[in-house]
């Protein structure tokens, strides 16, 4: 039974990656009919960013010219590396596809598969292929809850998250320019007739996806402080799997999906040897998509999309 | 055209005249050596540890005038080729360096992946080389020109079982490995046939795996701890170290963890921290606490280059030291580099109790040197100390 516990407290951690950046693929996806391949690596820049904010932050820290405990510090990093990549994630919709937005979609997702690459190469040939190290900003305390052990650092990442995915749905529900990006996926051809600037809402879809992928970076490089340039590749593939898992641009779906591949990602290893883990994962999706084309909360293309 | 034509056979006569090759025709014979280098490529660190040892080793003979066959002082030439950290460059730079620079012997290159290709070349050609840091059973096998200056895969795996059982008492283990990297996966299954020879079939209960690149491995960890194993052996590279050793911490463990030569990098405390202290792993030899020459090697690498050297530069050196002492030993300079490098091949073959800064060394059949590894303890300031060495 502890087992069992033990595994879902794993689960909600390594699920909360998931949702975070598939909330973002299915943002883009669902706004503006496009698959941003590139996503797995805006998060892995999003690492990378934070891995610098919250390096020079600590040595300002370590310097004595600001004395600020580590919680701080690394809030002030979520929001700045958020921020930062937000830009990042406007610059690849400018560059990328704005110009590609009439031409085909295979067009677009090339371009998304090119932007990946020069996002690897760029970081690589920045940072170097010496594996970054996340400073440690807050102490790991370890918990034992009945044979179950949690860290603080668990709480806090499945707590910001959901904190985040909050913040989203409410975004899009309660405001003008959520309710723009709402009219945008219901018909991105019709809206701009209605007066709403489409290239600014275009852009700040872009923005928030990469927002979000900036922060479930930052947290991995909290659980994980490991960074290499090509660690977004995997993520992203399975991100985009969540996206479509949970329905295109539905936010509870992307949510639900992220989490439900975490935690049959991480069970699968636990029952199974772990080199079935991904056959049996994804052959599971595959299974659910067989009977659920659209995903979760998806609907057939014609009908009215939600987000 | 034809200006240019003869513009460029000007240059070459030129170039070639003033190459020191036309010019040791005459001269008293020059002994060459050959070394393999990755100086640029995936892996420069390796590369330079490489060429500085053997920099270093090169002043030491110069400064005693050179090498000494018969009664007579022969002048040393290093002829170090970089090798790109790529198998068919290695190769290529083998070629070269048996060919054009007529090497006595080659030293290099490092890692299995450029050392069991070039060795081909290097026994074709019927020219000793030795690899220093290459543990993969290929490298040397069947090949009677090659030999290493490392011990083997097969070996270290008994060991690590062995140093568990006395050092910890512990009766159960456990394995975490990459299954998709030849080195982890045959390490940790070689580790796993020594461990279940002393505690019997079953002792080794949880045999867990992941594939490169994974970074959560909570599973794999949550089952290891319920499987009821008083230590976790993990074969793997300074990235996953850092990655599990966190990882395994913040689910409960506190038992030990113990690696294999893969930790040995100055970039797994880096990363890993002090979640590594006091953790134990066996390699080819440890810097903080070393006594004797492996010190004085260490303080003039570190004076001269500014960092303490790795496994890989002190194997080199010891790879260099082996050289030496057979060309010293061969007997007779014929002129006929032919006969010399199976001279220098007999003579290699024939080193007894060479006392090597990475330990005592003597090949076997196979070229492969029988000597102790050495079992490292992380201390608490992050540095690598030696704790005990275990011998064959």
């Amino acid at each position: 039974m502890t087992v069992f516990f033990q595994s879902l407290v794993n689960a909600l951690q390594w699920g909360s990656f998931y949702a975070l950046i598939a909330l973002g693929y299915s943002m883009v996806y669902g706004v503006l009919m496009l698959f941003n391949f590139a996503h797995g690596d805006v998060f892995m820049v999003g690492a990378y960013i934070s891995f610098i904010v919250a390096t020079t932050l600590t040595a300002l820290a370590a310097a004595g010219t600001i004395a600020i405990p580590g919680w701080v510090v690394l809030l002030l990093t979520i929001v700045c590396a958020m921020m930062l990549n937000a830009i990042v994630g406007v610059i690849i919709e400018r560059v990328g596809y704005r110009p590609l937005r009439e031409a085909p979609r295979a067009s677009a997702a090339i371009t998304g598969l090119m932007i990946g690459i020069i996002l690897e190469t760029g970081v690589l040939a920045i940072m170097g292929a010496q594996r970054a190290k996340f400073p440690s900003l807050i102490q790991s305390v370890t918990y034992d809850v009945g044979g179950v052990f949690i860290t603080n650092k668990k709480i806090m990442i499945v707590l910001v998250s959901i904190v985040l995915m909050i913040a989203l749905d409410q975004f899009v529900k309660k405001t003008k320019w959520g309710m723009a990006m709402r009219a945008m996926a219901f018909d991105y051809t019709v809206v701009p007739l209605m007066g709403v600037p489409a290239n600014v809402i275009a852009a700040l879809t872009f923005a928030i996806g990469s927002g979000l992928a900036a922060s479930a970076g930052c947290l991995f490089g909290v659980a994980y402080p490991v960074l290499d340039p090509y660690m977004g590749i995997v993520f992203g593939w399975k991100a985009f799997v969540a996206a479509i898992l949970g329905g295109r641009g539905s936010i509870l779906g992307a949510t639900l999906a992220g989490f439900l591949l975490g935690f049959i990602e991480i069970f699968v290893a636990l029952i199974f040897p772990s080199t079935m883990r991904d056959f049996i994962a994804y052959s599971i999706i595959l299974l659910i998509l067989t009977f659920r084309p659209h995903g979760f909360f998806g609907e057939p293309h014609s009908a009215r999309l939600r987000l | 055209m034809k200006r240019s034509l003869s513009l460029i056979i000007g240059c070459l006569v030129i170039a070639l005249a003033l190459s020191p090759n036309a010019w040791a025709w005459g001269k008293a014979k020059v002994i060459k050596i050959g070394i393999n280098a990755p100086i640029t490529g995936d892996i420069p660190k390796v590369g330079e540890g490489t060429k500085y040892a053997a920099q270093m080793w090169l002043e030491d003979v110069e400064a005693a005038g050179g090498l000494e066959i018969d009664g007579k002082k022969y002048k040393v030439e290093l002829v170090i080729e970089d090798n790109e950290a790529k198998a068919e460059s290695a190769v290529k730079a083998n070629t070269k360096m048996i060919t054009q620079d007529e090497v006595i012997a080659i030293v290099g290159p490092q890692s299995s992946k450029q050392a069991v290709p070039a060795g081909g070349v290097a026994n074709d050609w019927a020219t000793p080389m030795i690899t220093p840091w290459s543990t993969n059973p290929d490298s040397t096998k069947d090949r009677p020109y090659v030999f290493r200056g490392c011990f083997l895969d097969p070996f270290q795996g008994p060991v690590v079982a062995n140093f568990i059982t006395e050092e910890f008492g512990a009766t159960k283990a456990a394995v975490l490995y990459d299954v998709a990297s030849d080195y982890p996966k045959g390490l940790a299954e070689f580790f796993k046939i020594a461990w279940e020879k002393i505690h019997g079939p079953g002792s080794v209960v949880a045999f867990e795996s992941f594939t490169t690149k994974d970074a959560d491995f909570s599973s794999q960890l949550t089952k290891i701890i319920q499987s009821g194993a008083e230590v976790i052996f993990t074969p793997q590279y300074y990235n996953e170290v850092a990655l599990i050793v966190q990882q395994a911490h913040e689910l409960g463990w506190q038992k030990p963890i113990v690696g294999s030569d893969s930790w040995g990098s100055a970039e797994t405390v880096n990363l890993c921290g002090p979640d590594c202290y006091g953790l134990f792993f066996s390699s080819h030899y440890a810097a903080a606490g070393a006594t004797g020459s492996t010190k004085a090697f260490i303080d003039r690498y570190e004076k001269k280059y500014g960092y303490v050297p790795d496994d890989v530069a002190a194997l080199t050196w010891d790879s260099l030291g082996i050289v030496q002492k057979a060309i010293e030993s061969m007997g007779k300079l014929t002129g006929n580099i032919e006969k010399d490098r199976t001279a220098v091949r007999n003579a290699l073959a024939k080193v007894k109790d060479f006392e090597g800064i990475t330990g005592k060394m003597t090949f076997t059949e196979d070229g492969d040197p029988i000597k102790c590894a050495v079992i490292v303890k992380i201390n608490d300031k992050g540095e690598f100390e030696f704790y005990k060495s275990v011998c064959p």
